[in-house]
């Protein structure tokens, strides 16, 4: 099988399909690779890497699809590129299938049978190919990275030498995985951090990252069987606003990540907002291309509103972080297709028939809904609350018990002097009191000696060799010699055995 | 020959020295010192007997104590680390062997029938208490050392009733043993041998019905049980000094027993009497994600890339004799100025400290292995851990899985590092008999095959 990578030829385009360490893995899958030249120039790959990487190197895009039986590629083929591709050529890009009628026909006319990374379904199985949340986490990195570039003051806290420098706030809007890798970056950088989330499921998750999760009066849960959230009530998105107006006077840095597939992003900041928020703040919107979550946004811009506020509409894609990661997820799928050896489309595979939007001329789209898994039961758990007692009343219960099996104590060793001759009571008085100073003596032992404190006790129990040794007779005719012979014997083995066993332990622990 | 009361005092000096040789095993600086002691005081011991009054025949003990040093030699020496808990296990049936013959022997021994009314009764209950415990640890430490040996299959022996046939059993020995009192002379040696043989299917019984997960109590219950057997000796024949040294000896073991079942959050007697394997099975197909795996190269770049490391061995690095590959492996990465440590759990392997013992023996350094809750601590610090043959003690399920048989067991919680690296023969399930949701983690990746090998290989890359 051979796989092809052409250049990107969208100009804002500076990601690649694949790098030179994500050839090295295709080639161990048993695929062919062959690029364009300069494909991966934008994203600071030279040709040479990726020949001695293994990949072999065309002139021009036209070889590339015409060698090729699978395409990678980042964005949507355009019109131009179709033409080139040929009938059960495999492509695997971006293809947003919901709003690209028009290329779906096509593709479906040309016989390609193509996969929309967009599309692969978000269950656990599949989250390995996962582009969405691959290329999230970057943006969701590099929106903190940029903020900083702009807010003018140190994002932790500090008592110099020179005064005290307080931490910024940062209020990050959306916990998926964009909202929580910008939890995770503003928190490790030393900012304070609160997010806010429709769904309640998450709090835990933010909480883990660092931030404080913020609530709104209102008891509401957005989450739905997709994964993503659901458009709230009226009376909700209300209280919502009021939140952020309260935060937006108090926090430096705002980043907003709400997305909601297929549809305009929700306008969550308000004009009314940025007003209130301090000279010198800074907003980072990462659904800018989808609309904005603030409404002042400016999609593909960065400017300064006229109270000082820097709002950010175009983010920096860490192009040669994104290009490996984004090729990490190709070689996934194509790992699960069946490599080269085996390479098939099985669209019985949920991942795959969903992914798949043209397959055989037809065009396959939408999909069934398929549910994120895992879900979650939503039965409530039983918890069994046991009746809290107040401290004084478990006091007295302890002091109750206490005394009862003292009691019984006290009773059972009357009962035995009543009965028992006076030597036994002797003989009993040091069998309690040894296990007593035993008790104490042994709790002190410490874990990693265990072993030798068992060999050790085990050569001390040897000591019934002193049984052995008063029953021996003169003579072995005698029955008692013989067991005692042998009482001695194997009581013996375990002394000597045991003490010098230890020893060797022993001797193996140093410092 | 040496008086009486000469003989007490050394009788007392011994145990005074046995208590110190057990204390001195507190800490490793003065856990020689505790060897010593207690060689020092159990030559005195056998010492002063001998030389007392009672004792003659020199020529068989002598004969006796050469032919078994020879063996206890020989076979202290030969032993494989890994072997510990087998050994330790046979020499715990010597010492119920031991019992039972000293039992015996007591009860045909003319001295003891010149006893007479309540102290003659005492006596014969003392010679019946003290050959039942002891035939107990004796087929019982027998059938440990055969399941830890691998002679007999660890999956626990259930079958249904068998508390009944156990308290049946016992009272049938109570009965046997009110006839024996009454029985005149030497004539009750029947109900005697009876109950011996009653005494030690009961022993069978109680291991058998216990899995391999377990063993570490089983171990240190018998442990404790060759001490009681030692102190009902010592009652029988009227010496203090068994009595102290059987006394310490059996409150030892059941500390340890303790120890070991609260390690695994589970009572002292469910694990005697339960076994592990009747627990309620966890409903399967509730485990998300998928198993990735990696091979030894990418372990060994996961470790290249770590600041700090951890190693969770279990027993699978015994069975496969991984510590010394493991030790080197570890030397190489601390050259490179990684922070390596282990982490043991307090039941891994098949012996309390069994994994401690074991790295000893490879040379690492102590201070560089620590207990559970250390590494727990730490955990979310730490970059790649290695789990080394090891499985239920690193069980998410026993935190978050009311349905897990091992639920409510404290573990090592490795999944809350950055990588987990887990080093497994297969995905086989661990002695609880319980899928693993670990290895289905994101951070997790599984590395198959033999500890030992994997090791050797990772050591290769590292090095390349």
């Amino acid at each position: 099988m051979k796989i092809g990578i052409p250049a990107e030829i969208h100009k804002d385009e500076p990601r690649v399909a694949a790098t030179p360490q994500n050839v090295l893995r295709l080639q161990k899958q048993g695929f062919e690779v062959f690029i364009e030249k300069d494909a991966g120039l934008k994203s600071q790959y030279t040709n040479q890497e990726y020949v001695d990487a293994g990949a072999q190197v065309l002139d021009s895009a036209k070889e590339v699809y015409k060698t090729a039986d699978i395409i990678l590629k980042v964005q949507a083929p355009t019109p131009e590129e179709i033409k080139l591709m040929h009938k059960d050529q495999v492509s695997l890009s971006y293809l947003w299938p919901a709003q690209n009628d028009e290329l779906l026909k096509q593709l479906a006319t040309k016989g390609v049978n193509a996969i929309a990374m967009d599309a692969i379904p978000r269950i656990s199985r599949a989250q390995k190919m996962d582009v969405l949340s691959s290329m999230a986490n970057i943006a969701g990195y590099r929106a903190v990275i940029e903020s900083a570039n702009y807010f003018g003051r140190f994002l932790n806290g500090q008592i110099t030498a020179a005064g005290k420098v307080d931490p910024a706030k940062v209020l990050v809007i959306g916990a998926g995985v964009a909202g929580l890798a910008s939890i995770g970056t503003a928190h490790s950088l030393g900012a304070i951090v609160r997010a806010f989330d429709t769904r309640m499921e998450v709090e835990e998750q933010i909480q883990s990252m660092g931030a404080q999760f913020l609530k709104v009066e209102i008891e509401e849960d957005g989450s739905t069987d997709s994964g993503y959230s659901k458009v709230m009530s009226k009376e909700f998105i209300e209280a919502e606003m009021a939140l952020f107006k309260e935060q937006a006077k108090d926090v430096d840095i705002i980043i907003t990540t709400a997305q909601i597939p297929g549809r305009k992003a929700p306008v969550l900041i308000l004009k009314e907002h940025v007003e209130v928020m301090k000279p010198g703040s800074v907003i980072v919107d990462l659904a800018a291309s989808t609309g904005g979550n603030c409404e002042l946004t400016k999609d593909g811009k960065v400017y300064t509103t006229d109270n000082g506020v820097t709002i950010i509409g175009k983010l920096d894609q860490l192009p040669k972080q994104a290009s490996q990661l984004y090729g990490n997820n190709l070689a996934h799928l194509l790992d699960d297709m069946g490599k080269a050896e085996n390479f098939k489309i099985d669209m019985d595979d949920d991942v795959v028939s969903r992914a798949m939007v043209t397959y055989n001329g037809k065009i396959n789209w939408p999909p069934e809904p398929l549910p994120v898994s895992p879900q979650k039961p939503k039965a409530e758990v039983n918890v069994q609350v046991e009746e809290k007692e107040s401290p004084e009343k478990i006091a007295r219960k302890k002091a109750i018990s206490t005394v009862i099996s003292l009691g019984v104590i006290g009773l059972f060793l009357f009962l035995i002097g009543k009965v028992a001759p006076s030597e036994f009571m002797g003989h009993f008085t040091v069998f309690v009191l040894a296990v007593f100073v035993g008790w104490q003596v042994i709790w002190n032992v410490t874990h990693a000696l265990h072993t030798p404190l068992m060999s050790v006790t085990n050569a001390i129990s040897g000591i019934i060799v002193i049984g052995g040794l008063l029953q021996m007779q003169d003579s072995l005719s005698n029955p008692l010699s013989i067991i005692a012979f042998l009482a001695i014997l194997v009581a013996s083995i375990n002394i000597v055995g045991g003490f010098f066993v230890t020893h060797r332990m022993l001797k193996m622990f140093k410092k | 020959m040496i008086s009486a009361q000469i003989q007490t005092a050394a009788y007392l000096f011994a145990s005074i020295l046995f208590i110190l040789s057990l204390g001195g095993l507190s800490s490793q600086e003065t856990a020689k010192r505790g060897v010593w002691y207690g060689i020092v005081g159990m030559a005195i011991a056998i010492l002063s007997t001998v030389l007392g009054d009672d004792v003659s025949g020199y020529v068989y003990i002598i004969i006796a104590i050469a032919i078994a040093s020879l063996i206890g030699i020989i076979v202290a020496r030969k032993v494989e680390m890994t072997a510990m808990p087998q050994l330790v296990a046979i020499l715990h049936s010597f010492v119920g062997l031991a019992a039972v013959l000293v039992g015996f022997g007591s009860y045909i021994d003319p001295k003891a029938h010149a006893l007479s009314g309540a102290e003659h009764t005492i006596h014969l209950v003392e010679v019946f208490i003290g050959v039942f415990i002891g035939a107990i640890t004796f087929t019982g430490s027998i059938i440990a050392w055969g399941k830890l040996d691998g002679k007999i299959r660890s999956k626990p022996l259930l079958y249904p009733g068998r508390h009944t046939v156990n308290i049946i059993l016992v009272i049938i020995s109570i009965v046997l043993g009110v006839l024996f009192v009454q029985a005149e002379g030497t004539s009750g040696m029947l109900y005697l041998a009876i109950m011996t043989a009653i005494a030690s299917f009961i022993g069978v019984m109680l291991v058998m019905a216990i899995g391999g997960a377990d063993m570490p109590v089983v171990v240190s219950m018998l442990n404790s049980y060759s001490g009681w057997a030692a102190a009902a000796a010592g009652f029988m024949l009227g010496n203090d000094l068994l009595i102290v040294t059987g006394a310490l000896v059996g409150s030892s073991g059941a500390i340890l027993s303790i120890i070991m079942c609260e390690a695994m959050n589970r009572s002292f007697l469910s694990v005697i009497f339960g076994g592990f394997g009747d627990a309620p099975v966890a409903t399967e197909g509730a485990i998300e994600g998928e198993v990735t795996s990696i091979n030894h190269d990418e372990a060994a770049q996961l470790l290249r890339d770590a600041k700090k490391i951890l190693i969770v061995p279990g027993y699978g690095m015994a069975v496969a004799k991984a510590q010394y590959p493991i030790y080197d492996m570890v030397q190489y990465l601390q050259s490179k100025g990684k922070e390596v440590t282990f982490g043991i759990h307090p039941v891994a392997g098949r012996l309390p400290g069994h994994m401690n013992v074991l790295l000893a023996e490879a040379n690492v350094p102590y201070d560089i292995v620590l207990e559970m809750e250390e590494v727990n601590d730490d955990m979310d610090k730490t970059d790649v851990v290695m789990v080394i043959g090891a499985n239920d003690i690193v069980n998410p399920g026993a935190l978050d899985d009311a349905s897990s048989p091992i639920y409510g067991m404290p573990v090592i919680e490795v999944w809350n590092a950055t990588n987990v690296i887990v080093m497994k023969r297969s995905m086989a399930t661990g002695y609880a008999g319980v899928q693993n949701p670990l290895f289905y983690k994101e951070n997790t990746d599984m590395l198959y095959g033999d500890a030992k090998d994997s090791v050797d290989k990772i050591n290769m890359a590292l090095k390349s």
